[in-house]
């Protein structure tokens, strides 16, 4: 596939166009080139441009962890804490953050990662797998099911109709459940929300991550209110989410198969724990080789991108100037490359990378599910490998949260002074639930002169660069088979698995979509 | 079973984050599973037609909800979340028409000329937000902007807040199926807001507000008082977070030890910003909220 010349605006009958893919975060388009009932060539046009950057040149510093959390309301946690690493470092308190605003730092993200692991899997990708027509005669006593059923009755189905028809392979009783689980995870996402705003006042856009440390005061009514939260969450993990990801695998085991994407994957390492390294560790995994990440080899390509040519930079020089109609563009997503290749980012390159690392927890929870499913470790990477590592690592960070949460002292520090200098730079690095997110930021006179992000979708939706390399996206739709070209569940299977968070992803450059049209997903 | 009527809502989004559907999926009382299941009001149910956040449908099956009159023949609600990118057709599509991509203003306004009333869901609709702060390089405005340009009447209801409390969405969507849409134009202020969610001055009804009397104020982060110094904006902020609170009653942002920062009102975040400077008599002024159409001062 490397090489390949994208198919832009080929709009002959071959071209499948999904615009939008819904059930994801934001504006997303996909065009699939089918050809023999295979996908040859995929384009991830990401259709929103706001242009955060320019919005926070001549800001206060401090105010990028406010503004930036508004790039995406699903993830705003995820940037709250990749601006305030990055403003620690450009303030020189980065070595410096009390033991209680580090362990509060990774306990609203924890909950960050719970609410939107869950929405997820049921909210979001659950519909393409689940049957919920299969409520329509139910006759037992659950209050949800029942109100399900008098929804069905009332025949007004939005939004669960129209949808994709045919490819629903659970049986009455697995969708029933399955259903009943949907529900259910409504109810325990909002309380993830509740749990983060004991220390983070609000949610969306909480307002307890600041350069320094955190606002709240650590208390003991709030760690009492925070481990009754959690435990509930975690009882939903183990009985609903878990059992659910290996039901639907069990019914769709050929979702082992497809999707893999480039095979290339990184991590920044995320929820430092005190003198011992990551919860879940950083690296580069290719070809079963782990290296250290080395964000000197981070640079962003615009060939496809609807910015001006001299764009493509390293983040800390990045620029986003638009340029809506650039030729041969098709997105406002950038193409970001390690080391002149892409990279696959999130919960499935996290889990690889710590198991290759030797981290004996991920070891055991992956080969539990292995073991379960009946497959090797090579068939991880796929779409259902995907949804089974976002399930193990909402299990493997709610049980972190539970032993950081012992770790606060009520009534000690948790944040210490700052001071804005005349001019600095600095960079933050972490894992938002859906992968690996930078922000760079440039001070001068007090104020922001620069601001870069790099973010997860903007890695994994990434276009084709000037290589022709596609993304990892693009990569994973190429090679599928789509058996009803009019229902490409197929494809749209595989975009879900990534978790596509599009607001995120053109926050930073432009982002429109363009006449590529063949599959619409957005 | 009792006749219930479907009260058809079309939620769109524009230049938005989806945090204002996130907040609304906060809901406690109805929750979101009742939203859209159950009846909102006796006898009303509110149909999603259309919010992509959650719809099972994609690309050309859902567009044609939002093209084809037929499937919107009975009254229905627009809300819409996020600004409207009016700088340049390509900033935001949503779908195609003929090979054509369909900006997402396009779809806005034809919602909008259909409508039975619009909501404007959060600061950015309402108002523009942050997508139209300065530096705002897509031409980002508010829904009442475009309405405007378009010479567009239609009964239009902000609920702002970045994001806005579930309370305030759900109450007054509540309150458009029990009483009606005159009885809830009766009860919005000057900038079409209800005034049962927005009528009260944070600072007024603030806990802290006895610090402030007393003179104990916050230096730093994490520190107990009055957050004045560390560039609380409830003086100037007009919403019912002290006394509702956020997520289920559990916290806020005074009470986590933040400054308030305004995000409901009209002027944020520039008028607002920056989010961490104390107000002073020189500033006033510049903290003086002021209708974003008009410029008058909405607030004495």
């Amino acid at each position: 596939m490397h090489g390949s010349e994208p198919h832009i605006h080929d709009k002959n009958g071959n071209a499948i166009t999904i615009d939008p893919v819904t059930r994801i975060e934001g504006h997303l388009k996909i065009d699939a080139f089918v050809d023999d009932g295979e996908v040859k060539d995929a384009q991830c046009c990401g259709t929103l441009f706001r242009g955060f950057e320019n919005i926070l040149v001549g800001r206060h510093p401090l105010d990028a962890s406010r503004i930036t959390q508004r790039v995406c309301g699903v993830c705003p946690t995820a940037h709250g804490t990749a601006s305030a690493f990055c403003l620690d470092d450009a303030l020189g308190v980065a070595g410096k953050i009390p033991e209680n605003g580090q362990l509060v730092r990774n306990l609203l993200l924890g909950c960050n990662y719970l609410q939107s692991h869950i929405l997820h899997f049921f909210a979001l990708a659950a519909l393409d797998f689940v049957d919920v027509a299969a409520v329509a005669d139910y006759e037992g006593s659950d209050s949800d099911l029942k109100a399900v059923r008098a929804f069905i009755d009332r025949k007004e189905l939005s939004p669960f109709f129209p949808r994709y028809e045919g490819d629903y392979r659970c049986d009455k009783q697995t969708n029933v459940a399955l259903v009943q689980g949907y529900v259910k995870a409504l109810h325990v996402r909002r309380v993830a929300h509740e749990m983060l705003c004991i220390f983070g006042g609000k949610m969306p856009h909480n307002i307890g991550l600041v350069p320094g440390g955190v606002t709240s005061e650590v208390t003991i009514d709030k760690i009492a209110i925070f481990l009754a939260k959690l435990q509930e969450i975690r009882t939903f993990i183990e009985d609903v989410y878990i059992p659910a990801v290996l039901t639907v695998a069990g019914a769709y085991g050929d979702y082992f198969e497809i999707g893999a994407g480039c095979g290339r994957f990184m991590s920044y390492g995320v929820m430092p724990q005190n003198g011992d390294g990551y919860l879940l560790p950083a690296g580069l995994l290719e070809g079963g080789q782990l290296s250290e990440v080395d964000i000197a080899k981070i640079t962003e390509d615009v060939t496809y991108s609807r910015f001006s040519d001299d764009c493509s930079a390293p983040p800390a020089q990045g620029k986003t100037q638009a340029e809506p109609n650039k030729e041969g563009a098709y997105t406002w997503l950038k193409a970001p490359r390690y080391d002149g290749a892409p990279a696959e980012v999130g919960p499935l390159a996290r889990a690889l990378i710590a198991y290759t690392a030797g981290n004996e927890t991920v070891q055991n929870e992956v080969n539990a599910v292995l073991s379960v499913a009946g497959i090797g470790a090579d068939k991880l990477v796929s779409v259902l490998g995907r949804h089974a590592a976002r399930a193990l690592e909402a299990r493997i960070v709610a049980d972190a949260m539970a032993g950081w949460l012992g770790q606060l002292k009520p009534g000690q520090p948790v944040a210490v002074p700052i001071e804005i200098p005349e001019k600095s730079t600095g960079v933050g690095l972490t894992e938002g639930p859906r992968g690996s997110l930078g922000h760079w930021i440039e001070i001068n006179d007090k104020v922001i002169s620069r601001y870069q992000l790099v973010v997860p979708t903007t890695w994994n939706g990434s276009p084709h660069d000037s290589s022709n390399t596609p993304g990892p996206i693009e990569q994973a739709l190429i090679g599928t088979k789509v058996k009803d070209r009019d229902n490409p569940f197929e494809i749209v299977r595989i975009i879900r698995s990534f978790d596509p968070c599009l607001a995120c992803s053109v926050h930073v450059m432009t982002a429109s979509g363009n006449p590529r049209g063949i599959y619409r997903i957005v | 079973m009792n006749e219930v009527v479907e009260v058809p809502v079309v939620w769109l989004q524009g230049g938005a984050c989806t945090g204002c559907a996130v907040s609304l999926l906060n809901s406690f009382s109805p929750n979101a599973a009742s939203i859209v299941l159950r009846e909102l009001a006796p006898g009303k149910h509110v149909s999603l037609k259309f919010l992509m956040t959650v719809m099972a449908g994609q690309g050309e099956q859902v567009i044609d909800i939002i093209r084809d009159e037929e499937s919107l023949s009975k009254g229905y609600v627009l809300v819409m979340e996020g600004t409207l990118q009016l700088g340049d057709d390509m900033f935001a599509t949503l779908g195609e028409a003929g090979g054509r991509e369909i900006p997402v203003h396009e779809h806005a306004a034809n919602l909008a000329r259909g409508a039975i009333a619009v909501v404007c869901i959060g600061t950015c609709s309402s108002f523009g937000g942050i997508p139209a702060a300065e530096g705002n390089p897509t031409g980002a405005a508010s829904m009442e902007t475009l309405l405007r340009r378009e010479g567009i009447e239609v009964p239009q209801v902000n609920i702002p807040g970045c994001p806005p409390h579930p309370d305030w969405v759900a109450g007054s969507l509540a309150a458009v199926a029990i009483y009606g849409l005159d009885a809830v134009a009766a009860c919005l202020d000057e900038l079409k807001r209800p005034t049962i969610y927005y009528g009260k001055n944070i600072h007024e009804t603030c806990p802290r507000r006895a610090d402030f009397d007393a003179g104990r104020f916050a230096s730093m982060f994490g520190e107990p008082g009055c957050l004045y110094q560390l560039g609380c904006k409830g003086p100037v902020t007009f919403a019912d977070c002290p006394t509702r609170m956020w997520n289920s009653g559990t916290n806020w942002c005074v009470g986590a030890g933040s400054p308030c920062h305004g995000c409901v009102e009209p002027g944020f975040p520039d008028q607002l910003g920056p989010l961490y400077e104390k107000i002073d008599e020189e500033r006033m002024d510049r903290f003086r909220l002021l209708d974003p159409h008009t410029q008058s001062a909405t607030k004495a």
